[in-house]
């Protein structure tokens, strides 16, 4: 658990951070809270000779609560979005899975730009941010991008993002009046990996279905809110039991892997369409 | 003045001597981070040392390539089995008898087996030339199933091939350890032959791990000046360990100094010898300089000592009334690459022939096979003393299987066949003699305390109400009546490595009435500067307060065998109390001769010893100190102090009931405990708050064990749970809240009738958690299911009952 040597750099601003990727190329790699990171190189499984340290970068930094768009600066961490009002009031989804993630202490530094953009499929927040047709603010050389969340993920710690941008920004369309969300997790004990995890909006005649840790990127399908908004909820558990493909590890094997992902499901969308208006 | 005013009780308070819930005086600095562990120990010049190991499970170890490690700036040494080689340290022996490779000498037989030892300036340095040592491997087929080792041609441990004898005994295969019998076996198969009914499972106690908060680590510091060897480690057995020290490297055991610091947990993790420790000694010899190695978390659970691991195959006999007549168990014990159990040496399975548990059973046999596999070696006692814990959870099980049997209530069937109280001292049939014990009392108050009656009122009712739709849930309630054996042990039939369990405690009394003591255990967490401060407190009336204690320094403390398997209180505190008592006999003659009155003239007053029958003419305990130090009394030296070397008559036996009600969802198979009650009686009690606290962390262990804890090995023999990830460690979350409770049936044959209590939580919880899983399901048809009882294998359960639709 000793990580090997590394050069440490702390930016004060996103043009720098990204200058020092431009310059090291696949030696560097950007750190947030540094949950995901941290263990893989003392593990090491990463090794990069420099990594780049976001923390000091304000313009990374805050929470907006627009008319039409909710905005999360990618360096906003768990226990700031846990304790923004607003936010609650806004996407109260968000608060929920965010008090499932790990403890109060790893809360503090996890930021939700380091959970979304290492594209761990264990993390809580991608499959929540597909749920919410979230979209990532990219920033790199070449200027500004926006990709969907429901685009973004293409294979374990494979996503969109070149090497050398950076995930900046979060942008949530505020879901409207009537809808109602959970999000469903079932874990080994507080802090952990889902076992099978469910984050389901419903209302106004459409729905939104995605699940977390259940293939190697989180599942969003089309299909299954189609059938949700439909009003049909085996139709709904039918077409996500198609979608995803758990892998047997410590939690247990394939078959009780997709019989508890149909439990959550079940409960995230009873639970939502209690809360729908 | 206060003495002349206070009653009698006032003055015993005064003290916080036994029975006082006192706080414990090492949370002062523990509390405020200045605990003082090995990692924190820094000395000039120290090396660190770190260990290069094997990926494979087992693999002949064709070369070791050290030049890239060696080049790197700040490496100042990398050892291997041929360096050790010829100081005869490539190789120490092991607790049990065998014998433990300190480095690969040319294969290894476990993946994360000690390969190379990088020695280097700082420990950032030693584990990048970690990463640089170049190992040339030859994999071989890997075995990790004890059944499958005793078929197998493949041959693990090459160095006794040929040897058909072992250190407990015939081998009846290359890769036997040793068969232990107990009990008359023809005997108990006759009675299995003739019985109204016989109930027959395989109970398996999986493999698991203390994994205690601080992972294992040393300093070694060799002065070349002196010749003194000074060994800083994480020991629960200081004293042995120099012994062992002296024996395998020839230094002579005066000049070395074993010191045990501030421990954070052992379990029985801490009481081996371990290749780091060895390696950091020698590392420390060969350069002249303090050579540190601490393990990290992933080195702690995949190599340094394991627990549990038995396959208990069982049978139990009774009559249709339910009277049990005979109990038959043959267990395969997966011990690993290397026989490194710390047992008594006379016991390779340890006490596991206490498996005839709180129960008058008068036929029993027990044998039971070790076995060679290719994972790590230990076999310790995990908060337990030597196996008691999968011995309480086989027959706990058992119980459980043949009230299915015989279609009776758990909690009758045991009240029917508990050793009476009038029955102690109890000869079991497999050769203890159990102290004492009122095992229906505390049962009837554990039963009546949750209300057992509306418990199974309410369980049925939940059944209907599953059948019927209403609800997922099932409902469990998890019985246990366990009774413990500690306290290792008398001389006459235990010792380790030849020394016997015997433990010691040395008492001065400072001229103003102050004290000092000093044992032969040391504290992982225990308490004992509180507890054993208690006990002397109360011998000899000085306050608890104004006596220190201290442990673990082998230079000042006298010889004991240390701390495990609950032996401190019944083995060390008898020996405290006993010491107390020299110097209490001391202080009358003084006392006598001040008051100028016979010796017998005199009589013990809580705190001083007061004439008889004119209780105004008294001496303090503290006057009398003083005048030990500044009198000339005819007849006697000056000075106060006593030591005691205490070798125990007899084993203690706490016991308790354990009732766990548990809440499971069938359709995740995730699980709440509702009410766990924890009656204990471990004897005349100490401390009651440090009693309550190791009941919750005993319990909590239990839960993590019974939940979900394991080492797991997949077939090539790689771990699969060796970080905290995966290796269940509760959280506060998890922990469910705890309801104590006691009786108290002091131990006739200990000083002050105490019986140890540490490991009885570990010991009744697992068995109470793991029941009430089994009995939320036995109304749906389970009899018997495997440990850990982790979401998964709960649904499976379940599935397999058709509860899923």
């Amino acid at each position: 658990m000793i990580p090997a040597g590394f050069e440490y750099h702390r930016p004060g601003d996103i043009a720098s951070a990204i200058g020092i990727l431009q310059e090291h190329g696949d030696e560097a790699r950007v750190i947030a809270g540094g949950h995901s990171l941290i263990p893989m190189m003392k593990l090491r499984m990463a090794e990069m000779g420099h990594l780049v340290d976001l923390q000091g970068i304000d313009e990374l930094k805050g929470i907006d609560i627009g008319a039409e768009t909710i905005t999360l600066g990618a360096m906003v961490t768990q226990h700031e979005m846990i304790t923004h009002d607003g936010l609650a009031v806004a996407v109260p989804l968000i608060r929920e899975a965010a008090l499932q993630i790990a403890d109060p202490q790893v809360r503090y530094v996890g930021t939700i730009g380091g959970n979304v953009a290492n594209g761990d499929p264990g993390n809580d927040m991608p499959g929540l941010m597909q749920c919410l047709n979230a979209s990532f603010e990219l920033s790199g050389p070449d200027g500004i991008r926006s990709v969907a969340a429901r685009d973004f993920y293409e294979a374990a710690y494979f996503t969109a993002r070149e090497d050398e941008e950076i995930l900046t920004r979060i942008s949530i369309p505020k879901p409207g009046a009537g809808v109602g969300q959970a999000y469903e997790k079932q874990k080994r004990k507080i802090g952990d990996y889902a076992t099978a995890a469910a984050a389901v909006m419903i209302g106004n005649g459409q729905a939104s279905v995605a699940m977390t840790n259940l293939a190697d990127t989180p599942i969003w399908s089309e299909e299954a809110g189609a059938w949700l908004a439909g009003g049909n909820i085996e139709g709904c558990v039918a077409a996500m039991l198609d979608a995803i493909d758990p892998v047997e590890d410590n939690r247990g094997p394939v078959e009780f892997k997709k019989h508890v992902a149909a439990v959550m499901l079940r409960r995230a969308i009873d639970r939502a369409s209690s809360r729908a208006g | 003045m206060n003495d002349q005013t206070l009653t009698a009780e006032e003055r015993a308070a005064n003290l916080k001597g036994m029975g006082c819930a006192r706080k414990r005086v090492e949370d002062v600095r523990f509390t405020q981070g200045k605990g003082n562990y090995v990692d924190d120990i820094k000395m000039d010049g120290m090396l660190f040392g770190d260990f290069v190991r094997s990926p494979y499970a087992h693999a002949r170890v064709k070369s070791v390539n050290k030049e890239a490690a060696l080049a790197l700036p700040g490496v100042i040494a990398v050892l291997t089995a041929e360096d050790l080689a010829p100081l005869g340290l490539h190789w120490m022996p092991t607790l049990a008898g065998d014998k433990q490779m300190v480095l690969a000498d040319g294969k290894v037989l476990f993946q994360g087996q000690e390969v190379a030892f990088v020695v280097a300036e700082d420990r950032y340095i030693a584990a990048d030339a970690a990463e640089l040592v170049d190992v040339d491997y030859e994999e071989l087929p890997v075995i990790t199933d004890p059944f499958e080792s005793l078929k197998s041609d493949v041959v693990l441990r090459e160095d006794l091939e040929g040897q058909t004898e072992g250190a407990h005994g015939p081998r009846k295969h290359h890769n036997h350890i040793f068969t232990w019998e107990q009990g008359d076996k023809d005997a108990t198969e006759a009675v299995l032959a003739e019985a109204d009914v016989v109930a027959e499972e395989m109970v398996y106690y999986h493999r698991t791990h203390p994994c205690p908060l601080e992972t294992c680590g040393s300093v070694a510091s060799m002065d070349k000046v002196t010749g003194k060897l000074t060994l800083y480690g994480t020991f629960q057995a200081p004293h042995a360990i120099r012994t062992v020290v002296s024996l395998i490297s020839g230094i002579a055991e005066h000049n070395i100094r074993v010191i045990s610091p501030d421990i954070g947990g052992g379990f029985g993790n801490k009481v081996g010898a371990y290749a780091g420790y060895v390696c950091s000694v020698v590392a420390s010899i060969v350069t002249g300089k303090p050579v540190k190695w601490v393990e990290d978390r992933m080195e702690n659970l995949m190599s340094t000592a394991f627990a549990r691991d038995y396959w208990m195959q069982g049978k139990i006999a009774a009559t249709k009334e339910g009277k049990i007549t005979g109990l038959w168990c043959h267990t395969t014990a997966d011990h690993g690459g290397f026989d490194a159990c710390a047992d008594p040496t006379k016991f390779p399975a340890g006490f596991m022939n206490i498996c005839t548990g709180s129960y008058d059973i008068p036929m029993a046999y027990l044998a039971v096979d070790g076995v060679y596999t290719n994972k790590a070696p230990g076999g310790v006692a995990y908060r337990c003393s030597f196996r008691v814990t999968e011995a309480a959870y086989f027959i706990e099980r058992m119980i459980e299987v043949l009230a299915i049997k015989l279609n009776m209530d758990a909690a009758e069937l045991r009240r029917i066949n508990f050793i009476k109280a009038d029955q102690f001292p109890y000869q079991s049939a497999l050769g203890w003699e159990y102290d004492s014990g009122d095992y229906h009392t505390a049962w009837e108050k554990a039963l009546k305390a949750v209300d057992y009656d509306s418990l199974r009122a309410e369980q049925a009712q939940r059944v209907e109400d599953f059948k019927a739709g209403k609800t997922r849930k099932v409902l469990g309630i998890g019985l246990t009546h366990f009774t413990e054996i500690v306290g290792a042990g008398p001389v006459k039939n235990c010792d380790i490595l030849g020394l016997g369990m015997f433990d010691s405690c040395e008492i001065r009394i400072h001229p103003t009435g102050s004290a000092i003591a000093r044992l032969g255990t040391i504290s992982q967490g225990q308490g004992h500067a509180t507890t054993f401060a208690q006990i002397i407190a109360s011998e000899i009336g000085l306050p608890a307060d104004d006596i220190t204690l201290e442990e673990g320094d082998t230079d000042t403390a006298p010889y004991g065998l240390g701390t495990y398997g609950s032996r401190s209180t019944p083995v060390a505190g008898a020996a405290t109390a006993m010491a107390a008592r020299k110097i209490r006999a001391k202080a009358q003659m003084i006392a006598a001769y001040l008051l100028e009155v016979h010796d017998n003239d005199v009589e013990w007053d809580v705190d001083r010893f007061a004439v008889k029958g004119a209780p105004e003419r008294f001496k303090t305990m503290k006057e009398i100190a003083f005048a030990a130090y500044n009198q000339a009394i005819p007849g006697l030296e000056p000075g106060l102090e006593a030591v005691s070397y205490y070798d125990p008559p007899n084993m203690t036996y706490p016991f308790g009931a354990y009732i766990c009600v548990m809440e499971i969802d069938v359709d995740t198979g995730e699980w709440e405990v509702r009410q766990f009650y924890a009656l204990d009686d471990c004897g005349t009690r100490i401390n009651p708050m440090i009693i309550e606290g190791q009941v919750h962390g005993g319990v909590t262990e239990a839960l993590a064990i019974a939940m979900g804890q394991e080492i797991a090995y997949d077939e090539m023999g790689n771990i699969k749970t060796g970080t905290l990830m995966d290796f269940f460690i509760p959280t506060a979350w998890e922990t469910p809240n705890y309801t104590t409770d006691h009786t108290v049936t002091p131990s006739p044959h200990h000083p002050i009738g105490a019986k140890g209590v540490g490991e009885s939580p570990n010991v009744g919880g697992v068995p109470a958690f793991s029941n009430a899983v089994h009995d939320a399901f036995r109304p749906f048809g389970l009899v018997q299911s495997h440990m850990p009882h982790d979401h998964w294998r709960i649904w499976k359960i379940a599935n397999n009952l058709g509860m899923h639709g």
